[in-house]
């Protein structure tokens, strides 16, 4: 590791060092949202809808307004213009403006001098309803057409159809020796951030709005903000708080960052608004719940002939990301291993429940799930070791999918030796005591994703970087810390490039008006993108301050280096300058020193509509191999342990890097085991567990324990060769402990979380001789659209579809769309 | 030049103390090492009399509902919620937050080691794990593993899968004890 590292030269980059903001963090001076008092602030509360699916046929504010210490209430035609984070999905309003679409949904808004008179003013509100039939699921949508949830979408209550056809799968099938098809159902879960989310707004006498707020996405507030308020983006600054952990949960424009802006407007005075818990389980925009179908071709050798694979996805009342949800349930099953011939189709419902959006993973989970179950399944059909299969079959690095995906490096087949050899794998699989097995799997991620959230041709991330005559740096970029550590990635990058020590950079981010842009912290996106940029801005200070020292020590700029806060002659390193010094004469001679970088992802290979979701610069590669103890009599799986291996390039912060490693092992058995969102079976559509209590999620009780390995394939595209680890390792924790239920049982568990009862089920069936299995039995019949057909990049083309949609008209409608 | 009224406005004749819809009620007590004496409406819990009333915003909260342990705070040396404790209740008390564990600009070694190993990700239930990982350590200097995950069962920490911390505290329980402790390489660098 180290050892590597200096024969790269790298003196900072690669070390496991202290994040600049732990200090903060761990004494409590970090300044979460919440934890802004501003004076004569005054306090919100939304009211939300009790019933799933309703009109709204009047709202009585007056006796709310007449309470004393109320300033002011809102309701939705105080904002009536829709928003929504994709271009395609401007359909949320601040607070429903006709109807409601689940429990929960924000109907009205209040500010008072306290937050117990604004929750007593709720009570006050009279809205009348118009009860609508709620649509509970999925399955449910694609048999309901009506009533219809939004008056948009591709048909009825399905708000999004894809369907995708890379090569003629049906000459793949007919080519197999085996061909297999699968069901399973990975459930909705939620991110349960610790941090309830928070914002405060400050409006000036002289027009200008100050928002705070617990976002993973300033940026996208910002131009959400000025749309719906119709300020100019330049009166409006939206500030990122650390975020108190996020994982996707945080990275939309809500409702009450909204309304809290307008109340601030409208009352002259701060606003602060901070959810309950329960609120929290409303704003949700967590896993979707995804019903899936899968078949595979395969030779005997277990080579991919050729693979169908459908997705239908419980979207919740509102778009949200869900449209690129949708195509993620589809892009990445060609990553890891060769698929020459590959069909997509997949259908996003609405539905009357609080809206399901990106989670750790973004709609890869559940299909990495359903492989890889399925890839176990296949290969105990061919009587070869799971591993085996997979590490005979893997993508090769530098090369293009079917569906024209760009692999750089490619570090799978050295991830899944490692846990192979580690966990003891040969002499474990098919051959513990019952009750014990052992499952593995395997999975990739995107290191942030090839096109920007709305289309525009301006890079996705924006570095400035001031240089000190002290000696110190400032870097400021738009990214946003949210626990995952990009704060000192920036520090440490800037830090490498000038010969500085870390704690030497200030770091200025998440700041609209102080900040060049960066997208967010979202897609594992920002070690990658903010790196890049860093990179560039750095570079291009050391070599302004390199063409002076060097005309001070009488040497050519490429003899001179930066390390250890010196700017010297390498070829006698005692000559030479601090890196204070050295910046004084740069200044002295060029003026102020500042630079900027910034830092866009080449243009994807596929041209077909759909392409833009599934390119990355660079993609991780995971493998994971978890032990299970099954308790045959009550159907409960404890997991003891997990060896996972992840290829993340280069580690920028090796401590971070485990952090976010063994943070995604934790969050993926939480999903693998417990957790749910789920919803009474009745009309009602009530959510069934909006606490932390109930809603389960692992403690130190239930947490295994995890042997991590490393693999570093440093990336061309990656800063140093970094790529991402905050969300790839999550992905083949599920279905290995799925896998392994299988190895010490003997029954499918087709559907996560595997919760005894599950178990149990599929035990007491194989006990009475039926098929042991628990899982879904149907995928509905979907008005899918015609097929655009894209030929693979092997059977010709330039990754444009030959019947079907094309990526121009897609660009067009998008800009189209951003001018309405 | 300013007019009469502008500088001496007439009285608010029905205003007295004990008439405002918040009436407040005072109570001492020992807060981070120092005695104190605190204003707040009666019916408010610990958690918002220090973040509110107190100023000390370093306690944070999940669910204000005792479901998450981000809120735990020392009284009289024991963890306890402090969204589920009436601030009245703790008159006379000694009560301990993350603000109090710091001495004289010096980390306490465990907020070193959570620093040093990244238990801290996201922050916001870290100094609940700090104060609950204190009170085991004041009882039980040499934790076994299942120790730590017995004592700190009742804190929920969405970032770090609890293993960074339960190497923290058992770091800093070894520097406690005056051992010349270091995280192990495979815990920073896991194995290459």
């Amino acid at each position: 590791m180290a050892s590597a590292n200096k024969a790269a030269g790298l003196r900072v980059v690669g070390k496991a060092l202290r994040k600049v903001d732990a200090t903060a963090k761990v004494t409590g001076a970090a300044r979460f949202a919440d934890d802004l008092f501003l004076p004569r602030m005054l306090y919100a509360k939304l009211l939300r809808s009790p019933h799933p699916h309703a009109r709204i046929v009047g709202i009585d504010p007056t006796r709310a307004l007449a309470l004393a210490g109320v300033k002011a209430v809102l309701t939705g035609k105080d904002l009536p213009i829709p928003f929504g984070i994709l271009p395609v999905s401007q359909d949320e309003h601040a607070l429903a403006l006709d109807k409601t679409r689940f429990v929960g949904d924000p109907v009205a808004g209040v500010a008072a001098v306290s937050e117990e008179i604004a929750t007593a003013a709720l009570d006050l509100i009279v809205v009348d309803y118009e009860r609508l039939r709620p649509v509970t699921d999925a399955l449910e949508a694609v048999e309901h057409p009506e009533p219809r949830i939004h008056d948009y979408g591709d048909h009825g209550n399905l708000h999004k159809l894809i369907n995708l056809e890379f090569g003629d799968v049906e000459a793949g099938f007919a080519a197999a020796d085996l061909v297999r098809e699968d069901l399973l159902f990975f459930e909705g879960n939620t991110h349960l951030p610790m941090e309830q989310h928070a914002a405060v707004a400050d409006w000036s006498a002289d027009g200008k709005l100050t928002l705070w707020s617990a976002t993973q996405t300033p940026h996208y507030v910002h131009r959400a903000l000025a749309q719906v308020l119709g300020l100019a983006p330049a009166r409006i600054r939206v500030i990122a708080t650390p975020n108190g952990g996020a994982f996707g949960g945080k990275s939309d424009p809500f409702s009450h960052e909204i309304a809290v802006a307008k109340l601030a407007m409208l009352t002259g005075r701060p606003v602060k608004i901070t959810l309950t818990r329960e609120e929290v389980f409303y704003c949700h925009r967590g896993r979707h719940p995804t019903l899936m179908w899968v078949k595979t071709g395969v030779k005997r050798d277990g080579s991919i002939t050729g693979m169908h694979f459908k997705s239908l996805l419980d979207g919740g009342g509102y778009g949200s990301y869900g449209v690129a949800s949708t195509y993620y349930t589809g892009a990445l099953q060609t990553v890891t291993y060769p698929v020459p011939r590959y069909k997509f189709q997949g259908a996003r419902a609405f539905t009357s429940k609080p809206p399901c959006g990106p989670k750790r993973g973004h709609g890869t989970p559940q299909p990495r799930f359903a492989l890889e179950v399925h890839l176990d399944k296949i290969a105990e059909q061919l009587g070869i070791d799971p591993a085996e299969l997979r590490l005979k079959h893997l993508v090769p690095p530098n090369s293009l999918t079917a569906n024209w995906l760009r692999i750089g490096t490619m570090g799978l087949g050295a991830c899944i030796d490692k846990v192979v050899a580690g966990s003891g794998w040969k002499e474990k699989f098919r051959k513990l005591p019952d009750g014990r097995g052992v499952g593995l799997a395997c999975s990739s991620y995107i290191t942030g994703a090839g096109l920007p959230i709305y289309w525009n041709a301006m890079p996705h991330s924006g570095v400035q970087l001031k240089c000190d005559r002290g000696g110190g740096v400032t870097v400021f970029c738009g990214s946003t810390e949210i626990g995952q550590g990009s704060d000192s990635i920036l520090a440490i990058i800037v830090a490498e490039v000038l010969g500085l020590d870390p704690f030497d950079i200030a770091i200025v981010t998440g700041d609209t008006d102080l900040t060049p842009v960066d997208l967010g912290s979202y897609s594992s996106r920002v070690t990658l993108m903010t790196g890049n940029a860093a990179i560039q801005a750095a570079e291009r200070a050391r070599d302004i301050i390199a063409r002076h020292a060097a005309a001070k020590l009488a040497v050519p700029a490429e003899r001179v280096a930066f390390a250890d806060a010196r700017v010297f002659d390498v070829a006698r390193p005692e000559r030479g300058l601090t890196f204070g010094e050295a910046v004084q004469l740069a200044e002295a001679a060029e003026g102020t020193i500042g630079t900027v970088g910034s830092y866009t992802p080449q243009p994807s290979a596929g041209k077909y509509r759909g392409a833009g979701v599934g390119p990355s610069p660079a993609y991780s590669y995971s493998a994971c191999v978890a032990e299970v103890d099954v308790d045959v009599a009550t159907g409960i799986v404890r997991v003891p342990k997990i060896w996972i291996s992840h290829d993340v390039g280069r580690c920028i912060n090796a401590a971070t890097v485990m952090g976010q490693i063994e943070g995604s092992v934790y969050m993926g058995l939480g999903e693998a085991l417990m957790e749910e969102m789920a919803y009474r079976s009745n009309r009602n559509v009530v959510h069934k567990i909006p606490s932390l209590l109930e809603y389960k999620s692992p403690t130190t009780l239930e947490m295994c324990d995890v042997v991590t390995y490393v693999v570093e394939d440093p990336d061309p595209n990656g800063p140093f060769g970094a790529k991402e680890c905050g969300q790839g390792p999550l992905l083949p924790v599920p279905p290995a402990v799925a896998n392994a239920v299988y190895d010490a049982v003997g029954v499918r568990v087709d559907e996560v979380p595997i919760t005894p009862e599950k178990v149990f089920k599929a035990l007491r069936r194989k006990a009475k001789g039926e098929e042991p299995r628990y899982g879904p039995d149907r995928f509905p019949d979907i008005p899918w659209p015609e097929p655009t057909r894209v030929p693979p990049p092997w059977e010709g083309g330039d990754g444009r579809a030959v019947e079907g949609g094309t990526g121009r008209q897609r660009a067009a409608g998008v800009v189209a769309a951003q001018k309405r | 030049m300013r007019p009469e009224s502008w500088r001496r406005p007439a009285p608010l004749s029905r205003l007295r103390l004990g008439t405002m819809p918040d009436v407040k009620t005072k109570i001492a007590l020992e807060l981070n090492g120092e005695l104190v004496e605190i204003a707040f409406a009666p019916h408010k819990t610990l958690l918002e009399v220090l973040r509110e009333d107190a100023g000390l915003t370093g306690t944070k909260h999940g669910c204000e509902l005792g479901e998450c342990g981000t809120c735990t705070v020392l009284v009289d040396g024991v963890p306890v919620l402090s969204c589920l404790v009436l601030g009245l209740a703790c008159a006379g008390r000694r009560v301990k937050t993350v603000e109090g564990m710091a001495e004289g600009g010096r980390l306490h070694p465990l907020q070193h080691a959570f620093a040093e190993l990244g238990a801290a990700q996201c922050g916001y239930c870290t100094p609940a794990f700090l104060l609950a990982a204190e009170a085991l350590l004041a009882a039980n200097a040499r934790p076994t593993r299942d120790d730590i995950k017995q004592a700190l069962a009742g804190n929920l920490c969405r970032c770090t899968g609890y293993i960074k911390i339960y190497e923290a505290v058992e770091l800093a329980a070894a520097r406690l004890r005056g051992e010349d402790a270091t995280p192990a390489p495979e815990s920073l660098y896991g194995i290459r």
